[in-house]
């Protein structure tokens, strides 16, 4: 159906025909809707209270980030990569500087890679956090929102004590980290990660044996292993139909094949089981984040030595003429990989988020694409709560963890 | 980071035993191997990597495009598989002219391909050929020309 054909069906919404004889009523749901957690437009066939036809159309926050990305060099294309998924602006970043190393060859030292580890874990407990409580307000589960932004926010407070910022971190960059980690950071990620099991039993005291949330939930939403891959779906969505496949065990990046943990599955595909997992991968990250703190060594490099790749040390570019001259080519030019294209992938809170970067050998990338993991997630939607009831698409809707900022680009 | 040799990918050496006209070129970059094939014979080589049963490239991760202009054949589409029980990669590039973009749809193979698809008809221009709803996605519906192309600028008037 087109937009036109929308258009008409909203001016002409009979519901009974002369003869008698029902049509389908057609509904939009967005783009100012607020259990599409943005600008989503679902355009709804309804048959009575059930969905007849659901389509999802989106574009409505597209700002071309990919095509800017070929006018700024390297370096520079960082900054935009934090605004795609903005719940979890480290991943992004994560993705982008891991494709670049590998464009050029880089090795980058274990305590950067350990710290972006720790970092990337934190980010995807504060975007499950997010997740888990904007699904339950959806469904009328208010006080679990309450508390999740709660613990969201002392993971933010320690992402600001880091990297200054809140949100649009650009902490990681190509080679390794912006800055020296601040005295005392891993202390206060400690406090965090103390008291983090505590309140994910008291979300799961409100939730999992919750009768109201176990009737939305259960057996709606339903996505099976097949269809699943059939999609492309990835992520807590595909590990809930009971595929185990994570980015992080399956193509180990940044020292993965380090850590010990665990992938959770489920094996029920409906919403309720997408629930626990995403429960269960807060846990398993908790873990990874302690494995972390013990690993990341109290001192050394936390950039790769590249000269004229990575701008040199503060020190060195004051003091010696060689660092003032790579510090200022890095800055004003940038730097040139060799022409060839390679595509990393890395596990997002959301899913596999795919970073392709064609190179043509100069300063700024040929063509860089996001595969955004909520773009590819959302298109099961149809899948997800045709057949079922119009109440059912909000918890739809909820459960593909989707932001639009990523859906979009 | 040191590259496979390339007769040594068991996907490469398949499709070689298979039919060799669909192996055009291979590319090692990166421990990746990239597939060139032609044209005409896309879908039937995706058919035979998904069914298979010692390839199984059951999941589509990712289609992409990039647009070489002014070099002729103008566009590459990249099709990134992955065999999720074997955890290997594969990517397939098709070479398409600038004149005529037309590629033949991956829809009945990878369902996921309609949206990817939908995107690079919105963004680049190509036309897909057997697409079952092929329509802008992301720019309005009404918009004029295809923003990722080279020669679309990125801030100005068109």
């Amino acid at each position: 159906m087109n937009e036109r054909d929308v258009v008409e069906a909203m001016a002409t919404m009979t519901i009974e025909t002369p003869s008698g004889a029902t049509k389908p009523m057609v509904l939009n749901m967005g783009p100012q809707h607020p259990s599409t957690h943005g600008v989503l437009r679902v355009v709804l066939e309804l048959d009575g209270e059930t969905v007849v036809k659901a389509e999802p159309v989106i574009g409505y926050l597209h700002t071309g980030i990919e095509k800017n990305c070929e006018a700024k060099t390297y370096s520079q294309a960082i900054t935009l990569t934090d605004r795609i998924d903005y719940l979890a602006p480290l991943s992004n970043n994560l993705g982008y500087c891991l494709a670049v190393e590998k464009l050029i060859g880089l090795e980058i030292p274990k305590r950067a890679q350990y710290i972006r580890v720790l970092l990337t874990e934190l980010t995807r407990i504060t975007s499950h956090l997010v997740w888990l409580g904007t699904h339950a307000i959806d469904l009328g589960a208010m006080s679990v929102f309450l508390y999740c932004f709660r613990e969201r926010e002392e993971i933010m407070k320690i992402f600001e004590y880091v990297s200054g910022q809140r949100m649009m971190t650009s902490y990681f960059r190509i080679g390794g980290l912006a800055l020296e980690p601040p005295p005392g950071y891993l202390d206060r990620v400690r406090r965090v990660m103390e008291s983090l099991p505590g309140h994910i039993d008291e979300y799961e005291d409100l939730l999992t044996k919750n009768r109201i949330w176990m009737a939305r939930t259960q057996g709606v939403g339903i996505l099976t292993a097949a269809d699943a891959i059939a999609m492309g779906v990835s992520g807590p969505m595909l590990r809930g139909s009971g595929v185990a496949y994570d980015v992080r065990k399956a193509f180990p990046y940044s020292s993965y094949d380090e850590f010990d943990f665990e992938i959770p599955t489920q094996t029920a595909g409906d919403v309720y089981a997408r629930y626990l997992v995403r429960v269960a991968e807060i846990r398993e990250s908790r873990k990874i984040v302690r494995q972390a703190m013990e690993k990341i060594p109290a001192d050394g490099p936390f950039r790769a030595e590249a000269p004229g790749i990575i701008p040199p040390s503060r020190e060195e570019m004051k003091t010696s003429i060689e660092g003032l001259i790579y510090h200022f080519k890095i800055f004003t030019e940038g730097f040139t990989p060799p022409p060839g294209e390679v595509y990393q992938a890395i596990e997002s809170p959301r899913g596999e988020l795919g970073v392709f970067i064609a190179s043509d050998g100069s300063q700024k990338p040929y063509r860089v694409k996001f595969r955004a993991p909520s773009f590819v997630n959302l298109q099961s939607l149809p899948k997800l709560c045709e057949g079922r009831l119009i109440a059912d698409v909000v918890a739809c809707i909820g459960t593909t963890d989707i932001v639009l900022g990523e859906v979009d680009r | 980071m040191e590259p496979q040799a390339t007769e040594n990918s068991l996907a490469v050496r398949k499709l070689r035993e298979w039919d060799s006209r669909a192996v055009a070129q291979v590319i090692e970059f990166r421990g990746e191997t990239t597939v060139v094939v032609p044209l005409e014979h896309l879908v039937r080589t995706a058919e035979y990597l998904v069914t298979e049963p010692s390839l199984r490239f059951s999941f589509l991760s990712d289609i992409t495009t990039v647009d070489r202009y002014p070099i002729e054949p103008r566009f590459e589409v990249n099709y990134h598989l992955l065999s999720i029980e074997r955890r290997e990669r594969l990517r397939l590039k098709v070479r398409v002219p600038g004149n005529e973009p037309v590629v033949p749809s991956v829809t009945p193979v990878w369902p996921t391909a309609n949206w990817h698809e939908r995107e690079i008809f919105d963004l680049f221009g190509i036309r897909f050929q057997g697409h079952p709803d092929l329509r802008r996605i992301l720019m309005p519906e009404d918009w004029e020309g295809y923003p990722l192309r080279k020669d679309y600028p990125v801030e100005g008037y068109r």
